[in-house]
């Protein structure tokens, strides 16, 4: 005990530091030639003249940075609570611990472990108006008359990404909530239901209240993913039509290595990054609060 | 075991269970109706990866394959510089990103959960940085560096990023199995004159299997999915990994779209992840909820 306590001072930062390094040198070193950059006038052919704030002040009136941001925000408080309520939808969803309940399971988190662009590329082609599969079912059923041409208008496209990534991630917010309704003591439901509680009542006056934090956590994960969003876009829409369908970081992709305008999107990233840095702090004080108790 | 929680066996509320519980029948019709959906668009693929190149540009298309064939594969097998180029370079840097994450995540996590350090929140939070500083917006300056230093178009290049992305979770994950280990164990090697670093490979690492394949695991998967970095840093049509390769086939010869081959990509891209998963479905789970911090 002793002997580790005392070598520990030293040895400890000695196991830690090529991580710290790799961090140091590609993450933490990058950030700073970031903000560097940012308060420049740099291009993909040099130039890189200090230019102050300029960079900031024309994200100010950048009225296509501002819409990407709004239509991301507008993505992330549409889907996150789809992907919450059928995540938690599916994880309460009750039956005995029979093999069709557990292949229920297994189907739903499939496409979790798939790529987004494997997705993305996926549901393209099921949403095709010519080859797509949707669309004859759709037709088929008499829902439509005529397939749907979904890219072409940018609340269809939307639409169309949202159910592509319902699809693809709902899982995960299941898979989290059933590990939290396990942890629920099982003594407080058996005391619910002597006591009359119905299963609705159970599950929404007990299990949703003493899951809140896993739920939080979700919500945060999914958001953040969402806030980020790029590769459903750029495979699904490219941003059309008409430009009304590309994120934020859709938007610096397109300044930074589209229009090669390096200064200006990294003044972009630096606005990006204190968005979801509001996010990732709350996320991980939360982690860090659920490895105390 | 969510409906035994949820629904106590005890003979005395069996009745009113089944009173208040929507019906059994109603909970099988809703989860064939789940798998169903979930299932169709990855079934339908397949299928239509199957049919012969000109079923699978059918107007309208067709649900079910006319003919079976292997025509849309062998196309993609031939793709531009080769399927095997592709497959291998996505396959390299998965390599390299596990190796990486596994090299530098074990030590960090065994240094954060065993040794008494001084600053150790300080260090606990610059290795959390990947995770308040997305990628996504550090991808210039690292193009930039790495142009430098000629790491564009590498294995190694894409792999450091990929390795970035994942490093937080593994350290997480690692300093988690660490934890759980006994102290008597530990004890009882530091009396055996073990030096730390023999600590770690005789008793610690072995111990710690579970952790390091959960590691080794989502390094697999997101490096083999991850899609920016990739479109970034590998633009040459060599040196593609698979999730390019997709929207290059997508975007074909011609500008027209090739279905079939599309959809025989898209399955290819899919089954690595896919088995991998399936074999190690609790690792994965397990990972997924004790890092929840990705």
């Amino acid at each position: 005990m002793s002997k580790t306590r005392s070598s520990g001072q030293w040895r400890g930062w000695l196991y830690v530091a090529p991580a710290l390094l790799f961090v140091a040198v590609f993450v933490v070193i990058p950030f700073g030639q970031l903000i560097v950059m940012s308060m420049t006038d740099r291009s993909l052919l040099g130039g890189g003249k200090f230019i102050g704030l300029m960079n900031y002040i024309r994200i100010w009136n950048d009225s296509g940075f501002w819409r990407a941001l709004l239509f991301t925000v507008k993505y992330t408080i549409v889907l996150t609570p789809i992907l919450m309520i059928l995540g938690f939808a599916l994880a309460l969803l009750p039956a005995d611990n029979t093999p069709l309940k557990r292949l229920t399971r297994t189907v739903v988190f499939l496409p979790v472990v798939i790529g987004l662009s494997s997705s993305s590329l996926l549901w393209f082609w099921l949403f095709d108006e010519q080859v797509g599969l949707l669309n004859k079912l759709l037709v088929d059923l008499r829902v439509i008359a005529q397939p749907i041409v979904w890219f072409a208008s940018a609340d269809l496209a939307f639409w169309a990404i949202v159910i592509s990534i319902t699809w693809k991630v709902v899982g995960f917010g299941m898979v989290l909530f059933i590990a939290a309704i396990q942890s629920i003591d099982r003594e407080i439901l058996e005391a619910a239901v002597i006591d009359g509680a119905g299963y609705w009542r159970r599950a929404f006056l007990i299990v949703v209240p003493l899951s809140r934090r896993i739920i939080l956590l979700a919500t945060l994960v999914s958001a953040i993913g969402s806030m980020l969003a790029f590769d459903q876009f750029y495979i699904m829409t490219s941003g059309g039509p008409r430009g009304q369908t590309f994120t934020a970081v859709y938007w610096i992709y397109q300044n930074s290595f589209v229009s090669f305008r390096l200064g200006y999107g990294a003044a972009l990233s630096i606005v990006l990054t204190l968005i979801i840095l509001a996010f990732s702090t709350l996320q991980i004080g939360l982690t860090a609060r659920n490895e105390a108790t | 075991m969510t409906t035994a929680a949820l629904a106590p066996e005890a003979a005395a509320v069996a009745a009113r269970r089944r009173a208040m519980a929507p019906g059994t029948y109603g909970i099988v019709a809703i989860s064939i109706a789940v798998i169903a959906i979930m299932a169709a668009p990855i079934v339908l693929s397949a299928l239509a990866s199957i049919k012969t190149a000109a079923d699978a540009s059918a107007i309208p298309p067709h649900y079910l394959p006319r003919t079976l064939s292997l025509e849309n594969y062998a196309k993609v097998v031939g793709f531009q510089a080769g399927l095997a180029t592709y497959v291998g370079n996505s396959a390299l840097v998965a390599a390299m990103t596990i190796a990486a994450c596994l090299a530098l995540a074990a030590p960090a996590g065994y240094g954060l959960a065993r040794f008494a350090m001084r600053g150790k929140e300080i260090a606990f939070l610059i290795l959390l940085a990947p995770i308040m500083i997305p990628y996504q917006a550090i991808l210039t300056p690292l193009y930039l560096d790495f142009a430098r230093v000629g790491l564009v178009n590498t294995h190694i290049g894409l792999a450091i990023v990929h390795t970035l992305l994942q490093l937080p979770f593994s350290i997480f994950l690692m300093r988690a199995s660490f934890e759980t280990i006994p102290r008597e164990i530990e004890e009882a090697a530091v009396i055996d004159g073990c030096s730390t670093w023999q600590r770690l490979t005789r008793v610690f690492l072995p111990l710690a299997v579970p952790g390091l394949v959960t590691v080794a695991l989502f390094a697999f998967i997101n490096s083999w999915n991850e899609f920016l970095a990739a479109l970034i840093f590998m633009n040459r049509n060599t040196s593609f990994t698979v999730p390019i390769l997709l929207v290059s086939v997508r975007a074909g010869k011609f500008g027209a779209v090739d279905w079939g081959a599309l959809q025989a990509s898209v399955i290819i891209s899919i089954i690595p992840s896919l088995a991998v998963y399936l074999a190690l479905q609790r690792y994965y789970i397990s990972g997924l909820l004790s890092g929840a911090v990705k």
